[in-house]
């Protein structure tokens, strides 16, 4: 036999793929200009991009970050002979104001720790890998988020937190006795705790042993911050009572589902500036003669029944969402209707409802530029007083952009978590 | 706790009504309804008591009586001369006037959004997603400023069109003018025979209906499909153009004018209605888009690839095959934008829009007082709107679901 | 549960907040600090400087009245509040004293049951045009388009002047004054109604202020002066007789800088009165003796307060014109303290 192959044996050295399949080249045709439709379109694209981006970028390239007023501003621009340019000297000279309002500045890192600590409080919600400990220090959070924001006495809402402790020991000494009295006083005690009790014990002991910082009042908190106050705690405290009205909304209870559903749909069909409204000019008519509340208490409890409806139907979807099994299995294991919400269903509920409740708090938190219509100055509120000043007449894009960052920073980073969060959740599915 | 098994005695004790789980939800909803009359008495009775002590009464008497300011935008006749219940009328076709323009234009806008930012055009797609993130995550108020700022300031003003060196000129053969204060178009003058052409321009849609049915039931029955769309435009159109030159042009157009201080005469389309109506539909068709692009992706890709095998091509395979599915998965959450969308409404007042909330919630509430039967009607109105939405949209929802087995 | 707990946690706090009583001194002074509702923002009468501090002439009357009750021009806190929401954030006790460009009318008087304590500015409402539109008086703006605030009287004067008139306008309504230049100045509308004095603080704010003229015509009367609640005759005395003080200082030749050694004494049996050297005028008031020595010493005198924030030397550049004092041709006339 001759050595006589007629295949070859040797492997051919590999080569470039030809020009136009590989790289920018390919990635071009793939993407850009597949077909005439295609190229067309990239390029009035790409046109019309550049009109306007020549535009705007100059603008924001040539912005002006020296000067006191826009009067300088201009005669800046024109002295470097610019045709346009941003006057950013105003976001220099009055970010903080922005941002924290008319909150003392030397307290500002107080506001910088809670929201810090906030970080923290929800980070055991938020991501699995958290120890569950955390959640301890999530319960004491709202206190401490009065303390740290509001200031004054530290008595204040300790007494608050301990209206829970004498819930809690009314419930486990009485319930010994009679289960049913047990609850009751559960549910009675801690509100005579704290309407007439908490104050003025905490106004003795603080008598006492004064401990404390300055204090702050509402009408000083203002800026983004009220942005962020309001946002996280009309989720916070609509949470318990969306939960609520979502199961009341589900009841058997004839009664119980009609209240829930009047609710819900009263709440969903008005807009949030009604509302805030209501808060504002008719609060002191329902409430009785001489009640005076704090205008941000009024916003907050208004933005929470308004958010606790969108909570309701949100944790509704949840419910729906779980197999009708888990709702037997529940059953067969024995357990009441509430074990079995509390143990079985809430807790499954909940989690598939996180990423639709990140999405009400992003609405939510947008909603609350709205309370600026009533005279409450927050960020939006804030460009206007600041032009008002002689200095800063008549400047917007600067004061327009800066706002729209903060709330697309803030915003876009909660709607990326709640995608993680959804394909995380996904994953059992496929 | 409590015990599953219902004791089984004919004695009736007091403890009962908690623990036996016949009686039990009985009790709970008494004790429900008790709380809640208890809580709307306590609160009627606070108010009687603050109105009076105010000296105020609670009537919506000022309802008739002259409101004394202008409102520039009316559908119905209306002047300073007339009463605060006309004022909150014209207010209240104004919401629904940018309301229904908000909710089509939003629906496009949307949709277009939705399937470009899936479309293989790299830019066109990455431009789409922009478009969604950068409106879905800033707040609604700041856009309406903002588009209002951009139409205020990057349009000219009537002035510009004045003189013999004028810096701005009208469109289209001098009928349409763009300006900062609105657009000015020609307005449709109605002269003696218009009512025939009108007939027959109702007459025709009768028939683009008529023929919709004739050409569904024939691809039924055949598996022909029509040129429906041109043949639906040709219905639609020819009839009312024969009509209008065979009576001699009985609809002639008032173009506007540069008279006096600006535009005088022809179609007014103010700025706060298309400020408004822009930044409302940009900012819902954002959340649309990211709907319809869910709906979409939802249909498994067997779906239209089960299309292509059939020989469907591309574009029926999208209007016959996906969407119809697709829109079962988008039309529940399209009804509570366009509900967003009317309640969004109500920031009109940014911009100077006489909606109802800056009319009835606004002056009327400012130069009256009234501020607890203004809000209290104000609330009554938008509640209304929201349910006759929810309800219609909720009635075509139930109308595609039935494609559902 | 829940909801127990909620409404728990929000009346301990509603209650904390404390309620309005009928004796507005007692509850400032409990307080320790004045609560002073401002507009949301116009030069030269309230705005915030970097700061926070607020500077402006309705700012100056707040400071004043702080500065009578506490002697400190600092125990004050500023709530902005827009034209819609300032009647009520008075009425509901929010603030103690509402100092807000407002007109002094018969239906906010009696109707909204407040009391103005008397007038700080007499303005009345003007109209700004460019001077291109070659308009020369009101009379010629048939047709034209108007920006105006809404939500205050100028709206319904706006609408009654036109009328009478027999002419047609074309309302742009607007939220803030400074939306309102930024429409006028983009040629949006043809005109700008308002307050001639925010007239005048707007123009000065333009690049070229030469280019536009605010018209001769004045269509209407708009005092404007501070206004607290009805029904509480001690506190409203006090913001009155501090701005007479303020306005009589100024008619005596007491100034800030002149003021220490005035209090010393003087041959004016009228200035000794009102610097508390002579008499109990602060006591009757339930004030110190030295209240008005304070409030001079510390904001000045009216003519000093107008100067710094409103007048000829200062870019919004109003002249005194009406605000005079009535010994020179103005109508700032104060009741004698005696």
């Amino acid at each position: 036999m001759s050595n006589l192959s007629y295949v070859r044996t040797d492997m051919l050295p590999e080569q470039a793929p030809p020009a136009g399949q590989s790289g920018i080249a390919l990635w071009l045709r793939t993407n850009l200009f597949s077909g005439w439709v295609n190229s067309v379109v990239t390029v009035v694209v790409l046109v019309l991009l550049y009109k306007v981006l020549a535009d705007i970028l100059p603008w924001f390239w040539n912005g002006i970050w020296v000067g006191d007023s826009l009067t300088e501003c201009r005669a800046i621009r024109d002295e470097r002979g610019l045709e346009s340019a941003a006057c950013f000297s105003v976001i220099r000279e009055r970010w903080s104001q922005l941002l924290f309002g008319f909150y003392p500045k030397h307290l500002y890192w107080r506001a910088i720790l809670a929201l810090v600590l906030l970080f923290v409080a929800i980070s055991p919600i938020l991501f699995d890998r958290v120890p569950r400990k955390l959640f301890m220090f999530t319960a004491v959070y709202p206190f401490l988020l009065v303390f740290l924001i509001w200031g004054g006495s530290i008595w204040g809402p300790l007494m608050a937190m301990a209206g829970f402790g004498v819930g809690y020991l009314a419930y486990k000494v009485i319930a010994t006795q009679n289960a049913l009295l047990g609850l009751i006083a559960a549910f009675i005690l801690p509100v005579i705790w704290w309407i007439f009790i908490a104050g003025p014990l905490a106004g003795a002991i603080h008598s006492v042993v004064p401990i404390g910082w300055e204090a702050v009042e509402s009408k000083f908190i203002s800026g983004f911050m009220i942005s962020v106050i309001i946002g996280v705690s009309g989720i916070a405290l609509s949470l318990p009572l969306g939960i609520v009205l979502a199961l009341g909304r589900q009841s058997d209870m004839f009664i119980v589902r009609v209240m829930c559903i009047g609710f819900i749909e009263f709440v969903r069909g008005v807009p949030l500036i009604t509302l805030l409204f209501v808060a504002q000019l008719l609060l002191n008519y329902f409430l009785p003669k001489g009640t005076n509340f704090d205008i941000i208490v009024r916003v907050m409890i208004m933005v929470t029944l308004f958010s606790a409806a969108y909570m309701a139907e949100t944790i509704r979807g949840g419910l729906a969402a779980l197999p009708r099994g888990q709702y037997e299995a529940g059953d067969s294991l024995g357990l009441n209707y509430w074990q079995a919400q509390q143990l079985i269903i809430m807790p499954q509920a909940l989690k598939i409802s996180i990423p639709s409740i990140v999405g009400i708090f992003i609405g939510l938190f947008k909603d609350t530029t709205l309370v600026a219509f009533i005279s409450i100055s927050d960020i939006l509120a804030f460009t206007n007083l600041i032009r008002a000043n002689t200095a800063w007449n008549g400047i917007y894009w600067e004061l327009f952009i800066f706002v729209a960052f903060v709330f697309w920073i803030c915003c876009f980073s909660m709607s990326r978590y709640s995608m993680y969060l959804e394909r995380k959740l996904q994953t059992d599915h496929h | 706790m409590t015990t599953t098994t219902d004791p089984q005695t004919d004695s009736f004790h007091l403890s009962q009504l908690l623990y036996d789980s016949r009686y039990r939800s009985m009790t709970i909803q008494v004790v429900a309804l008790i709380g809640f009359v208890s809580l709307v008495a306590w609160l009627v009775s606070n108010t009687i008591v603050n109105l009076e002590a105010l000296g105020k009464n609670f009537s919506f008497g000022f309802l008739g009586q002259r409101s004394g300011y202008d409102i520039n935008q009316r559908l119905i006749s209306y002047s300073s001369d007339s009463n605060h219940f006309t004022a909150a009328a014209v207010g209240l076709l104004n919401t629904l006037l940018v309301a229904f323009l908000g909710c089509i234009l939003a629906t496009v806008i949307g949709v277009t959004a939705g399937v470009l930012r899936l479309s293989r055009n790299w830019i066109t797609a990455k431009i789409m997603t922009v478009y969604i993130e950068s409106f879905r995550n800033i707040p609604v108020l700041l856009w309406i400023l903002a588009f209002n700022a951009v139409m205020t300031e990057g349009f000219p003003s009537p002035r510009d069109f004045k003189g013999d060196n004028a810096t701005a000129s009208m469109l289209f053969n001098d009928s349409v003018a763009v300006t900062n204060r609105g657009i000015f178009a020609p307005l449709p003058i109605w002269e003696n025979g218009y009512q025939i052409v009108v007939i027959v321009f109702l007459l025709s849609i009768a028939a683009i209906w008529a023929f919709g049915r004739y050409a569904k039931k024939r691809q039924e029955l055949t598996g022909d499909i029509l040129p429906v769309f041109w043949i639906k435009l040709a219905i639609l159109v020819l009839p009312v153009l024969i009509a209008y030159f065979v009576l001699g042009r009985p609809i002639g157009l008032e173009y506007p004018e540069l008279k006096g201080f600006g535009f005088k005469g022809g179609l007014n389309i103010r700025r706060s209605l298309i400020v408004l109506w822009l930044a409302l539909s940009f900012y819902t068709g954002a959340f649309i888009a990211e709907n319809v692009r869910a709906g979409i992706l939802a249909i498994s890709k067997g779906q239209s690839e089960a299309a292509h095998a059939l020989g469907i091509n591309p574009k029926n395979t999208m209007s016959l095959v996906v969407l119809p599915q697709a829109l079962r998965v988008i039309i529940p959450p399209l009804i509570s934008q366009y509900l967003n969308l009317t309640k969004n409404s109500s920031l009109a007042i940014a911009v100077g829009y006489m909606d109802v909330r800056s009319t009835l919630g606004g002056i009327t509430l400012n130069q009256t007082g009234r501020e607890l039967e203004c809000m209290l009607l104000l609330m009554g109105i938008y509640l209304l709107i929201s349910l006759a939405i929810s309800g219609a949209m909720n009635v075509y929802n139930k109308s595609t679901q039935l494609a559902e087995r | 549960m829940n909801k127990s707990v909620i409404f728990g946690v929000l009346t301990v706090a509603g209650l904390a907040a404390g309620t309005a009583s009928a004796a507005t001194l007692d509850d400032v002074k409990a307080r320790g600090k004045l609560n002073c509702g401002v507009t949301t923002g116009l030069a030269g009468f309230a705005s915030p400087d970097a700061n926070g501090n607020w500077e402006g002439f309705d700012v100056d009357v707040c400071r004043a009245v702080a500065t009578a009750v506490f002697g400190d021009p600092n125990a004050v806190d500023f709530t902005p509040l827009t034209s819609a929401t300032r009647f009520s954030a008075l009425a509901s006790g929010e603030v103690d004293l509402l100092s807000r460009i407002t007109t002094w009318t018969f239906s906010r008087d009696v109707d909204l049951k407040f009391e103005f304590a008397g007038i700080a500015f007499y303005d009345g409402q003007g109209f700004l045009v460019p001077k291109e539109l070659g308009v020369s008086s009101a009379k010629d703006l048939d047709g034209a388009t108007v920006c105006i605030q809404t939500g205050t009287t100028t709206e319904l004067n706006l609408a009654d002047y036109f009328r009478t008139n027999k002419m047609e306008y074309e309302p742009v309504p607007i939220e803030t004054n400074a939306e309102g230049q930024q429409q006028y100045l983009a040629g949006a509308c043809d005109v700008y109604t308002t307050d001639s004095s925010a007239l005048a603080a707007t123009r000065a704010t333009f690049e070229n202020p030469d280019e536009h003229v605010v018209l001769p015509e004045i269509i209407s009367k708009e005092p404007l002066g501070p206004l607290v609640r009805h029904g509480d005759n001690q506190w409203g005395d006090i913001v009155r007789w501090t701005l007479n003080a303020m306005i009589t200082a100024e008619e005596l030749g007491v100034t800030s800088a002149n003021v220490g050694e005035l209090a010393g004494g003087t041959d004016n049996p009228e200035i000794n009165r009102l610097l508390g050297t002579d008499g109990n005028l602060g006591e009757q008031l339930g004030l110190s003796a030295d209240w008005a020595k304070n409030i001079i010493s510390s904001v000045g005198n009216y003519g000093e307060s107008f100067a710094r924030n409103v007048g000829s030397e200062t870019p919004i550049g109003i002249a005194r014109g009406l605000n005079g004092l009535w010994t020179e041709g103005g109508l700032q006339y104060s009741p004698p303290f005696r």
